[in-house]
């Protein structure tokens, strides 16, 4: 595993969600988990970040937001739903602004359950998105991308 | 000499920003001249859902209005219920909803405070802030069961009791957490650097505050005395307080206003906790709203208004929330008018923008 994998930053983006997430990710920031000791960083950059991190269900204003966020990160990238709304829709998915997850927009690599999602489970997801973004950046590295 | 208009964009993904909102800031040299706000990045239309899920039921989306002020909007959209039904809840679920309440408002505060600090690009402040967030979120965790989305009203009155060795546990805990805010908020308020970076932005005059209809924080830092808490709706009756107002109608009064509400919360809770009634802490519910209910809470943010009406079968026909964040964008908009552009994020912030609650 090359150095950089090892600490990824994330660019966050909130897709229509209630905040309870957003929260959530910025508490796994702060002292008591604490993954900025991994050098795991929140950037505001999209060209920065390695992962993408979305919560919330999509809705027709903030589509091409996220697909605008998600061409500008450069490859290897990977995104991670994090949150049932961001999944699936979750509570949301009968109204009449939710277009569903994320996964009807752009591609996730990996879901992170939970309403709101816990810190303990996005670090898990934050790990199993790191294995997926050495496979990525093995494949760029073979000459084939994605 | 003044320069050409230049429109500048500002959102939806800021990184002072945790949730998208949309500026046009129309800008001559270094001056914003007028800001155009656009929404609706959030919005996903929950009020609609209230003809497909029984009342009863809608308070697990009245939680998920807005994940800060959780607490808030289910014990407020309870509250309309038992309003529009008649139901007499229980004192001591009177007082658990109080004491959550207010510790939901210690969590939003520090949540802000430390958003702010590291707005302003004091990081360890900001994870100062959050560090102690987390005590008020482990003792809202053992009392409910989550962290931010707490699920603990029901229509009726409150699904957990709390035991009385815990509550004065909670008592004593405060006291430390208390010790903690007294050396954290004297940071914000004499810091040097938040000062300079503070005063005299961002100003919302008294009067242009009332005319704007400014509520919460923001109104007290403008020296308007607008507190939902003093109609003495669930337990404020019995608590004695008094609004936190500061009269710098700027940056620095809001920022202010919400270090000493922290320890005005803090006081709440004690006396809450020492006049903790015995009893049930719910009542059974039979029937079906009819009729129309306004149910007014002071959130962290200021007031919220839900508005409730049904006609006797299992789903509400209205239902209708008014945020406080939605209510102080035109504030905002005052507050941006002739401010400098560098300045401009933390102007937002210090109304504290809680999109997720403003669009629903």
């Amino acid at each position: 595993m090359s150095s950089a994998g090892k600490s990824p930053w994330l660019l966050h983006y909130n897709a229509s969600s209630c905040n309870g997430c957003d929260i959530e990710i910025l508490a796994a920031l702060t002292p008591l988990y604490d993954v900025e000791r991994f050098g795991i960083i929140n950037t505001g950059n999209p060209a920065h970040a390695d992962i993408f991190v979305v919560t919330g269900s999509v809705n027709e204003q903030n589509k091409e937001v996220l697909k605008n966020l998600y061409d500008q990160i450069p490859e290897p990238k990977v995104v991670l739903a994090v949150g049932i709304c961001a999944s699936s829709g979750g509570v949301f998915r009968d109204c009449y602004n939710v277009s569903g997850g994320v996964d009807t927009i752009i591609p996730v690599d990996v879901y992170v359950p939970g309403c709101s999602v816990r810190p303990e489970a996005l670090i898990e997801g934050v790990v199993k998105a790191l294995g997926v973004l050495e496979e990525k950046r093995a494949a760029v590295d073979n000459g084939g991308l994605r | 000499m003044t320069g050409k208009r230049t429109v500048v964009p500002f959102g939806p993904q800021h990184p002072v920003l945790p949730e998208p909102i949309h500026l046009d800031l129309v800008i001559e040299d270094e001056h914003v001249v007028e800001a155009i706000p656009s929404i609706g990045y959030v919005h996903r239309g929950l009020e609609s859902l209230v003809d497909r899920r029984e009342y009863s039921d809608f308070v697990y989306l009245a939680e998920r209005i807005c994940g800060i002020c959780s607490f808030t909007h289910s014990s407020t959209f309870c509250q309309g219920v038992e309003g529009l039904m008649g139901i007499e809840v229980p004192a001591r679920a009177t007082y658990l909803r109080t004491m959550w309440g207010e510790y939901s408002r210690l969590h939003s505060h520090l949540l802000w405070l430390g958003l702010f600090a590291d707005a302003l690009g004091f990081e360890s402040l900001f994870y100062n802030a959050w560090k102690i967030r987390e005590s008020i979120l482990n003792e809202l965790e053992a009392t409910t069961g989550g962290r931010v989305i707490q699920g603990v009203c029901k229509v009726g009155g409150v699904r957990r009791d709390v035991t009385n060795e815990f509550l004065s546990g909670m008592d004593k805990r405060l006291d430390d957490i208390e010790a903690e805010m007294q050396e954290m908020s004297k940071v914000f308020l004499s810091d040097y650097t938040l000062k300079k970076r503070l005063v005299g932005k961002g100003v919302l005059k008294t009067d242009a505050a009332y005319n704007l209809g400014a509520v919460g924080p923001v109104a007290r830092a403008s020296g308007l005395v607008e507190d939902v808490r003093t109609s003495g709706y669930l337990a404020y009756g019995d608590i004695s307080f008094k609004p936190v107002t500061a009269d710098g109608c700027d940056g620095y009064a809001r920022c202010e206003v919400r270090c000493k509400e922290l320890f005005q919360s803090v006081d709440i809770i004690h006396q809450i906790i020492a006049g903790m009634p015995e009893g049930d802490v719910s009542v059974p519910v039979k029937g079906n709203p009819d009729g129309e209910f306004f149910s007014r809470s002071e959130q962290p943010r200021g007031e919220v208004i839900h508005y409730l009406r049904g006609n006797g079968t299992k789903n509400l026909t209205q239902f209708r929330v008014r945020t406080p964040t939605l209510t102080n964008v035109p504030s905002l908009v005052a507050m941006l008018a002739g401010a400098e552009l560098a300045d401009v994020p933390q102007i937002v912030l210090t109304i504290d923008p809680c999109i997720g609650c403003m669009e629903r």
